[in-house]
């Protein structure tokens, strides 16, 4: 038990555990202290220095969220001298801030824009404007992430994001001084460095200096042309965060209503990506076994084990980029996403018989990735553009807005058909450990003929926040055709933040680890935590959206992928069988290798 | 007329030392006699934040941990400032010495010199030094100094950036608590020094406390070794006792014509002719790293503080908002006033972003703007004007 400390914020009695902030205590008694540079995920930078209080006898006010409490402080939060120093420190990033706020992306939903409204920075700026000193530059070349660093205030969250959770350190601090700038190795553009467009920088951005590059207008576009059939699909994880940006809680499930708003924009068909992540589970399910098959068997020395999840598009450019090596390793599955892509223009067009040329292909993805994967050249598989236009969470929820739809009052509508049925296996794609409980799901009941041996097909131990859940699964009482795994023990690992990633493929390397099997999602907790999600982000936020998920899946009257109705009709129709030779050109892929600088 | 309290000392330059010999001395008696010297001396740190050496050994020795380091703050980047490069060429050794007392002290194995970027043409000479000092004394302890090399930012003399510097990173200050005493370099225990904090450290054990006492003032002991420069026909560098007026240093190093002194650099405080006779120099009165400028009625202290504000707006880190753009805000804030495209009044809103500075800075940087800021505005408010 950690020592309790007593102390005084602006004249309450306050009792906090040892190791804890001012900013901490000060939290625990409602005293609302502004920040700018403090993250719940991050570490503790200080720079901002909007939190500054004043501790009785100090020499100087001290930042509340790097200060850790000690017995009989006498902290104010509201002094003379801490209201001047705060004000001056707002009007000094204004001062550098590019507060074109009208013209701004992240117009009323800037942290930046808050403060000063909230300390009334109105009339004459108090200081020089110094924005037309500086050579700011908007980077505008990734099709995910554009960086305007006219906008940024140093505080360097995106640096701490990129360092920290994902270990890529695609942004760091260049120069110094008046100089001083966020930027990129050699200041190249954000599509020329390692950024994996993850967007978890964009998620802690306080201000408009990091955005998605977003594709409204061109949506709208096509939505308003006569002869243009847009179909829409929409991912796991959008559905259990749309309603943040609308309004309501975290942690709500809003399906029916998302598809009932897609339905009012003027979707032509709305579908679901949970289509084609059943799909993936049968495509990369029946890989897993097939290498398994080849190295136990057949003792082939060429097939690469683990297998490695290849959903999560930040992931795959991180593996380009980082362990080049293991490219082999990735299941040659596509996305979920681009698979879909691959198929609306083509099983779905000739169903529908619909010429594909005239087909605009849009998803709806709780990922900034998901749009430079869409732009891949590996992802023309149909003889166009698989997927034309992909949005985030928060770009639907600006349609939705601009629609005039009140989300909230509308009704619960099901998706179209056909590619808009759903499991509760493809539901938990969304979160950290899903596809690996997907894919045990289906794949033991293949070679066993029986259902995981988990209480309502709930494999618990895949789940959660745990970074790196080490999971080892008993095969016993296997189908003849799958005798050969009779008493194997399948060794997965299931891994979300790029930290994490990283640390898993670096056991893999080093012989440490021999897993058969690895899930990774580059972002933390999974897609429900993704870089297109709705801002802003936190454990307890990622916790509510990853119960709405497991709450969803329970609640689906199919729980496994290959028992998705349209799944099984594809194969029938159009695919024949996992893996044929119609899958591979469509719903396969390989990757190359990415130098790192 | 007074007695000219102004008195050169000869202890640190003056004789070649014996360092072996006293080092045996020194480490006949016990850790705990070393530091009672030390604190009893009153020996205060001589980068100019005066903290007193003694605690600084007593608490790194006192902090449990498996490893300890003593380092060596020889990025003497303060303008003005060039007392620490006259001691490493002139009398390397003691610095040596010094840190190997401490090292004692407080169980460290490895030591480091963070030497000034600038300073790299001194490194020859110094590692021959290094490496004499090392064979003399490897029987007597187990101890290795490193010499590394900053590469000119001056706020890498700020002992955290240093910390930083020195791990591989960007040259940034820490959030403090924890100090160095609690976890420094490589977030171990340490003591870090100003190379003439070291030499004088080992003075004391040489001489004893008392010798070291005898001088100054009760808040300032000793002596201490300044760099004086501008307009001064003997520009140099001197050792002086700790407490004399500056009217008394003006009358001994002055032209005759002497207008304003900047103590402690760009960092510390412009004094006026009219307050020469009240400012004491020491902990008490007016403190400095060394930094002594002088200034004739031929300068103008606009020029003066613009020249300080540009080097503070070039060599702020940049990660902290009052110091980053605070810097280019007075810098800015100063040129529109001059050019009288600000009211002379906006000096006010500078003085108050000056106070903010010194109140909200992450880092002593950004803190001690406001000092030469403070006190050429308003000492000199009419040439800021006009």
């Amino acid at each position: 038990m950690a020592k309790n400390i007593s102390l005084k914020i602006n004249g309450v009695d306050v009792k906090v555990e040892e190791g804890k902030t001012i900013l901490d205590a000060a939290r625990n008694i409602n005293v609302h202290i502004p920040t700018l540079c403090y993250h719940e995920d991050l570490c503790v930078a200080g720079n901002c220095r909007v939190c500054v209080v004043e501790v009785t006898g100090a020499r100087a006010l001290v930042a509340s969220c790097a200060m850790p409490v000690s017995d009989g402080m006498d902290i104010h939060t509201n002094s003379l001298k801490v209201r001047s120093a705060r004000k001056n420190i707002i009007e000094l990033l204004l001062s550098e801030h590019n507060a074109d706020c009208t013209q701004c992306y992240k117009n009323k939903s800037c942290e930046l824009q808050d403060l000063a409204s909230e300390y009334k920075n109105t009339g004459e700026p108090m200081f020089i404007d110094l924005v037309p000193l500086k050579n700011y530059t908007i980077d505008n070349f990734s099709p995910s992430i554009i960086k305007d660093d006219s906008k940024c205030i140093r505080c360097q969250r995106c640096v701490r994001t990129c360092e920290e959770l994902q270990h890529v350190s695609a942004l760091g601090v260049a120069y110094k001084g008046d100089k001083m700038k966020i930027s990129t190795f050699f200041e190249n553009s954000m599509y020329d460095v390692v950024c994996t467009n993850c967007g978890q920088c964009i998620n802690r951005c306080p201000t408009g200096s990091l955005i998605e590059r977003n594709y409204v207008d061109e949506v709208w576009d096509a939505i308003y042309k006569d002869n243009k059939h847009v179909v829409v699909q929409t991912a796991p994880a959008t559905r259990v965060a749309l309603g943040e940006d609308l309004g309501l809680e975290a942690g709500h499930v809003v399906t029916g209503k998302m598809v009932a708003a897609l339905k009012r924009i003027g979707f032509d068909s709305v579908l679901d990506t949970d289509f084609s992540a059943d799909l993936t589970i049968m495509e990369e399910g029946t890989e897993l076994l097939t290498r398994l098959k080849k190295a136990l068997v057949d003792k082939d020395p060429t097939v690469k084990l683990p297998m490695a999840t290849s959903c999560s598009p930040g992931w795959i450019k991180f593996i380009e980029h980082t362990f080049p090596e293991y490219l082999d390793n990735l299941s040659t599955c596509k996305s979920p996403q681009q698979m879909f892509g691959a198929l609306a223009k083509t099983y779905y067009a000739k169903k529908r018989n619909i010429d594909p040329e005239n087909i605009v292909s849009v998803s709806i993805m709780p990922c900034t990735a998901k749009k430079f994967e869409a732009d891949r050249p590996e992802m023309r598989s149909s003889g166009h553009k698989d997927v034309d236009y992909v949005l985030t969470t928060r770009e639907l929820a600006i349609m939705i807005k601009q629609a005039g739809l009140d989300f909230d009052a509308l009704p619960e509508e099901n998706y179209d058909s056909i590619m808009g049925e759903s499991t509760g296996a493809a539901v938990i794609f969304g979160a950290t450990g899903g596809v690996m409980e997907a894919a045990l799901r289906t794949a033991y009941e293949i070679v066993t003929g029986r259902e995981v041996p988990f209480e309502n097909l709930n494999i618990t131990p895949v789940r959660g926040m745990n970074g790196i859940k080490e999971v080892t699964v008993k095969i016993e009482g296997t189908v003849p055709e799958w005798s050969f795994l009779e008493g194997a023990e399948l060794k997965t690992v299931t891994a979300h933040g790029l930290t994490n990633a990283k640390y898993v493929m670096e056991k893999v390397k080093s012989g440490e680890a021999d897993y058969h099997f690895i899930e990774i999602m580059a972002c933390p907790g999974g897609c429900i935590g993704g870089g297109g999600q709705p801002i802003p982000t936190n454990m307890e936020i990622r916790k509510k959206r990853t119960e709405a998920i497991y709450l969803e899946d329970a609640g689906k009257p199919i729980r496994k992928s290959h028992e998705n109705p349209e799944v099984v009709a594809i194969y029938k129709e159009f695919l024949g069988e996992p893996l044929s030779h119609k899958s591979h050109e469509l719903l396969h892929t390989h990757y190359k290798e990415r130098k790192r600088y | 007329m007074t007695v000219n309290t102004l008195k050169r000392i000869d202890l640190i330059f003056h004789e070649d030392c014996e360092c072996r010999q006293v080092l045996e001395k020194t480490f006949s008696k016990s850790n705990d006699d070393i530091i009672n010297d030390v604190l009893e001396s009153g020996l205060k740190g001589r980068g100019g934040a005066g903290f007193p050496t003694g605690l600084k050994w007593k608490f790194t020795a006192e902090q449990p941990a498996d490893e300890r380091f003593v380092i060596c703050n020889a990025d003497e980047g303060e303008p003005g400032t060039f007392k620490d490069r006259e001691i490493l060429f002139k009398v390397p050794s003691k610095v040596f010495s010094g840190m190997a007392v401490c090292a004692k002290v407080i169980g460290a194995k490895k030591g480091y010199i963070y030497l000034r970027g600038e300073y790299r043409y001194l490194l020859p000479e110094l590692q021959k030094a290094l490496d004499t000092f090392h064979r003399d004394i490897k029987d007597l302890i187990d101890f290795e100094i490193f010499i590394q090399m900053g590469s000119g930012a001056y706020i890498c003399g700020e002992e955290s950036a240093l910390f930083e510097s020195m791990e591989g990173k960007r040259g940034e200050p820490r959030n403090k608590p924890p100090y160095p005493t609690v976890a420094g370099f490589k977030n171990k225990p340490t003591v870090i020094n100003n190379v003439e904090t070291l030499v004088y450290a080992f003075m004391i054990c040489k001489h004893g406390p008392l010798r070291f006492k005898e001088m100054g003032t009760s808040d300032s002991r000793g002596s201490k070794v300044f760099s004086v420069s501008g307009d001064t026909p003997i520009a140099g560098i001197y050792e002086l006792e700790l407490g004399m007026s500056l009217e008394h240093f003006v009358e001994e190093f002055g032209d005759g014509d002497t207008k304003a002194v900047q103590v402690g650099g760009a960092a510390g405080f412009c004094v006026p002719r009219k307050k020469f006779k009240e400012t004491i120099i020491g902990f008490e009165g007016v403190p400095t790293g060394g930094s002594m400028k002088v200034f004739n009625s031929s300068r103008s202290m606009y020029n003066v503080l613009h020249n300080y504000l540009e080097f503070f707006e070039e060599e702020s880190c940049g990660q902290c908002t009052p110091c980053r753009v605070g810097c280019q805000q007075l810098m800015k804030g100063v040129e529109a006033v001059k050019k009288g495209e600000k009211k002379a009044v906006y000096l006010e809103q500078l003085l108050k972003l000056s106070d903010t500075m010194k109140m909200a800075s992450k880092c002593g940087l950004g803190q001690s703007v406001a000092n030469s800021f403070s006190s050429i505005v308003n000492n000199f408010r009419e040439e800021m004007i006009y």
